[in-house]
């Protein structure tokens, strides 16, 4: 009988072998896909163990990780949560979701690659490891300005430091508190998030940079008069037609001037002029006149269509891509199928306020490890240059005159020169417009470029909305950074 | 032909008492290691418990000198070392769960081991002669298949995990298979070596394949209906494989005809494929194999997956001893003990406790070629082998090499039932070592295997 002895004692080395193998596979092959797995608990646990960077505005961090007695040894805490919701995001058992907190997730969690010298010295110093701190580049009173202007309504509101692209204010509105959704009760977590899913305007959606886009309305004449000015056929003096409306081809619908008044008694107004009471018929006839290709060529100079990341990922605005001339009319005065961010809209005010030349939008001014060093610093980029120096002047030039004379004196400020421009998009009929403004100032040497939308915030056919609404929260913003 | 030797043979007690120093050394270790990583400071009772497990050992090692002086050397130090270990584990999974000790699930383990060593030693003492055992074959049949079919029973029997596998007498519950594991050897043993000369005698011949003559598969239908009614009733895969398993094994060693092995591996295929076409349970096992990961098998069960995450989060050395995160497997102290080594331990320290295991069914096997007796010799190598099947069936369940089922790791997880059984099982092996590898008082009749003495520690 030993003979069959000896092939079972083969059998079981073969068994043994087998196990050898497939925990071979777990604990070494397959572990870091394992470990990997979004719902692997114990990966989760270890990220939340170790102290998450913060997320400074000034020198005040607004999101912190403060040590706790529970499993999770930290808890991540936002301040002046409302205001700056859409700038942290939030870090829940969902993982960093939204804002700073995904963008930056690597360098705040410590995870970079950029910190793989200071992991090393960790291991052997013993230093508990750490994240980075993200030091953003946003003005808290420029912010508070645009997030108390807009208020309860539902809005989104972009400053923007024209000279370099960095963003001073980033702000949407309904906001929601992070806190609610970092805590570490699972459940309670869960049922917060749901009901901020279902919530009356979905405030977990950043209309500055990422919402549904609106349409800009007549904010986009600036364009328009950009492309028109570039084109060589007009200055600012040619004269347009001013009428109460004008007759488009194709179609027997008008392009009826807001109110149905006319822009000039005469019933011709010189580009200037147009821009200034914002007049419908003058944009419509520039706008088929210089063609579909020059709008869409001078929206793209000042960034349509571009994706950006600032770190967090803008929506790309679009002018469409097939336009008859009466489509080409209306999205001339920003109606039609043109899209845009409050983003987009406040990098071309920053692009004219800057001669011409759009700067790359930055939200992070600098990222310092914990050991101080910097591991990151903001270096202020070209995006493009919209429009030559000349046109640049002309713009402004206009754009004082409508905060001085036109639809947008109620964004003037005493002792500095505003320039600016309203809006007020329909957006459906029998539905109040969104309210637009987009400005700079000072004019002669522009330290803050704004973009402001409030939803619903004007009445159908009429301009006041955006001079009325919107204007006064710019004005605010501009003041706040001007003040310091 | 075996030559005169003036020299007394060794018996290996002094190495077993080394090994057993060193076992318990390591235990203690743990222990320690334990301490300083959960609390930062050495537990309290540590002189205690060490002193306490020592003596148990210490004192099983004086049977041993006393009742069976020939006895393998390894086999002791072995299960001490397994036996301790565990005890740590389930006291590191007592600690996570913030169990008290005095609730604790470790306090009830030591308990069971002090009692399972009294009583693998009483075996010793009272059993003198593995051979008495062959008197009770037909005795030890009749109780193997009754523990087996036990959880079967109305009032008694019940479900734990989808499996109905214990059986709950007031207070108390065990698994019956565990200890019919015992007593099917000891009957499948002492039936083979009376029938091993009419059931190897050969019948037709089929693609080379001698088969028995069709009037002996009685035995291996009833060994494979038993085994498939547990599949079915009891929902326990484990143990219907372990038995078929060890009543295949033990015939083909009694009979050397491989056309048993095919026969058996044919029938138990068949079987399990019309199981799994037939019930729901038993697909429902297989998808959580197959497709651990899937929404559908995460939605039935997730402790297979929790379990793999754990082995996965310890990697190549583990966290270390009191620094993973156990307690996020369910059943981290008995089903899943090995996933809870494996993410503290690490790949290394589950290879160690891999190689202990083959190294404790190696030595069983050993035994088994060392004896003289027919009887002696299937039993060694049954039991041997039932220790090999349960660990392959417990390890692979928890690392996806087989369908998960609920058996424990033999001297590692939490459980009386298993405790006894497995202590009780090392004592008969112990007894046949014993009389494998005292010397014959007649040297002429010595055999050739008796010759080869087993080498412990080489001695130049």
């Amino acid at each position: 009988m030993n003979a069959p002895v000896r092939r079972l004692s083969f059998l079981v080395a073969g068994l043994f072998a087998a196990l050898l193998v497939s925990t071979t596979l777990i604990q070494y092959v397959f572990a870091a896909d394992l470990n990997g797995r979004p719902d692997n608990r114990r990966t989760l646990l270890a990220t939340y163990a170790r102290e998450r960077g913060e997320i400074l505005v000034g020198q005040t961090p607004i999101a912190k990780s403060v040590p706790t007695d529970d499993e999770f040894k930290f808890q991540r805490t936002y301040d002046d949560a409302d205001l700056f919701a859409h700038v942290t995001g939030f870090y829940s058992f969902y993982g960093a979701v939204g804002g700073l907190e995904q963008s930056e997730n690597e360098l705040l969690s410590g995870s970079s690659d950029k910190l793989f010298y200071r992991r090393i010295s960790d291991l052997f110093t013993g230093r508990r490891p750490q994240g980075a701190t993200v030091e953003t580049t946003l003005d808290a009173a420029v912010q508070k300005a645009a997030s108390d202007g807009i208020g309860d309504a539902r809005g989104a509101a972009v400053a923007l430091d024209p000279k370099t692209g960095a963003i001073l204010a980033l702000v949407s509105h309904p906001s929601f508190d992070p806190n609610t959704l970092a805590g570490h009760d699972l459940g309670k977590v869960d049922a917060n998030y749901q009901s901020l899913l279902k919530a009356d305007g979905r405030p977990l959606v950043d209309r500055a940079i990422a919402g549904d886009l609106y349409p800009p309305g007549s904010v986009f004449k600036v364009v328009t008069a950009a492309a028109a000015l570039t084109s060589g056929k007009y200055t600012a003096d040619s004269e347009l037609p001013g009428g109460a409306s004008l007759d488009l081809p194709l179609t027997d619908t008008d392009l009826p001037n807001h109110g149905n008044v006319p822009c000039s008694p005469s019933g011709r107004i010189t580009l200037k002029q147009a821009l200034v009471v914002s007049c419908n018929p003058a944009f419509g006839e520039a706008g088929m006149e210089i063609g579909a290709d020059a709008l869409r060529e001078q929206a793209a100079k000042f960034g349509f269509g571009d994706a950006l990341t600032v770190p967090m990922r803008v929506t790309p605005s679009s002018v469409p891509a097939e336009m008859n001339e009466p489509q080409l009319a209306q999205a001339s005065i920003g109606q039609y199928d043109v899209r845009v961010t409050p983003m987009q809209m406040a990098m071309v005010a920053a692009g004219i306020a800057n001669k011409g030349v759009v700067m790359k939008p930055y939200l992070v001014q600098s990222v310092i490890g914990s050991d101080l060093s910097v591991i990151e610093s903001a270096d202020p980029t070209e995006l493009s240059e919209a429009v030559t120096p000349e046109v640049a002047a002309t713009l402004t030039d206009m754009m004082i005159g409508v905060v001085q004379e036109g639809s947008g004196t109620r964004a003037q400020i005493q002792g500095v020169s505003v320039a600016g421009k309203t809006g007020t998009a329909e957006h459906g009929t029998g539905r109040r417009a969104h309210a637009w403004f987009i400005s700079f100032a000072p004019a002669d040497d522009p330290k803050i470029a704004v973009a402001v939308v409030v939803e619903d915030g004007g009445t159908a056919n009429s301009e006041t909305g955006g001079g009325a609404v919107a204007a006064p929260i710019a004005k605010a913003m501009m003041e706040a950074r001007l003040s310091e | 032909m075996s030559t005169v030797s003036s020299v007394a043979p060794r018996s290996g007690r002094t190495t077993e008492l080394v090994l057993v120093l060193g076992a318990v050394g390591i235990v203690g270790l743990a222990y320690v290691n334990l301490g300083l990583a959960t609390t930062g400071t050495v537990p309290p009772g540590l002189a205690a418990l060490g002193l306490g497990y020592l003596g148990v050992s210490l004192a099983f090692h004086v049977v041993l000198r006393w009742r069976a002086k020939y006895a393998d050397p390894l086999l002791l130090p072995i299960v001490t070392l397994l036996n301790g270990l565990g005890l740590v584990m389930i006291h590191r999974v007592d600690i996570a769960r913030g169990r008290d000790i005095a609730d604790g699930v470790a306090l009830r383990q030591l308990m069971w081991s002090a009692l399972a060593v009294a009583i693998a030693a009483a075996v010793l003492v009272v059993l003198r002669d593995h051979r008495i055992l062959r008197r009770y074959t037909y005795v030890a049949g009749v109780a193997g298949f009754s523990l087996l079919l036990l959880p079967l029973l109305p009032v008694i029997g019940t479900s734990e995990f989808g499996s109905r596998i214990w059986i709950r007498l007031g207070p108390f519950s065990f698994q019956p298979g565990e200890i019919a594991k015992i007593s099917l050897a000891v009957f499948f043993a002492g039936y083979l070596v009376q029938t091993r000369d009419a059931l190897s005698v050969a019948g037709r011949k089929i693609l080379g394949l001698t088969l028995p003559r069709a009037r002996d598969l009685g035995p291996i239908l009833i060994a494979w209906l038993a085994s498939l009614s547990v599949l079915v009733f009891e929902r326990d895969l484990g143990s219907s494989l372990l038995f078929f398993g060890l009543f295949v094994a033990m015939l083909y060693v009694a009979t050397e005809r491989v056309s048993w092995i095919a026969i058996g591996l044919g029938l138990f295929g068949a079987g399990a494929y019309v199981a799994y076409l037939a019930f729901a349970h038993v697909q429902v096992r297989v998808l959580l194999w197959l497709h651990t990961f899937s929404p559908e098998a995460l939605q039935t069960s997730d402790q297979l997956a929790k379990g793999l995450m754990g082995m996965a989060a310890g990697g190549m050395v583990g966290t270390g001893l009191g620094r993973g995160r156990p307690d996020l497997t369910y059943l981290a102290e008995s089903d899943f003990i090995i996933s809870s080594f494996g993410e503290e331990l690490g790949l290394v320290g589950l290879f160690a406790i891999l190689v202990l295991y083959a190294l404790l069914v190696e030595r069983g096997l050993r035994t088994s070629l060392g004896t003289r007796d027919g009887f002696g010799k299937l039993l060694a190598a049954g039991l041997s082998f039932s220790l090999a099947l349960q660990c392959f069936v417990v390890v692979g369940g928890v690392t996806r090499v087989i369908p998960l089922t609920g058996l424990t790791a033999p001297f590692l997880s939490s459980g009386g039932s298993s405790l006894l059984a497995n202590w009780t099982l090392l004592a008969i092996l112990l007894r046949i070592s014993d009389h494998a590898r005292r010397p014959l008082p007649d040297e002429s009749a010595q055999s050739a295997v008796g010759e080869a003495r087993t080498e412990v520690v080489k001695l130049s």
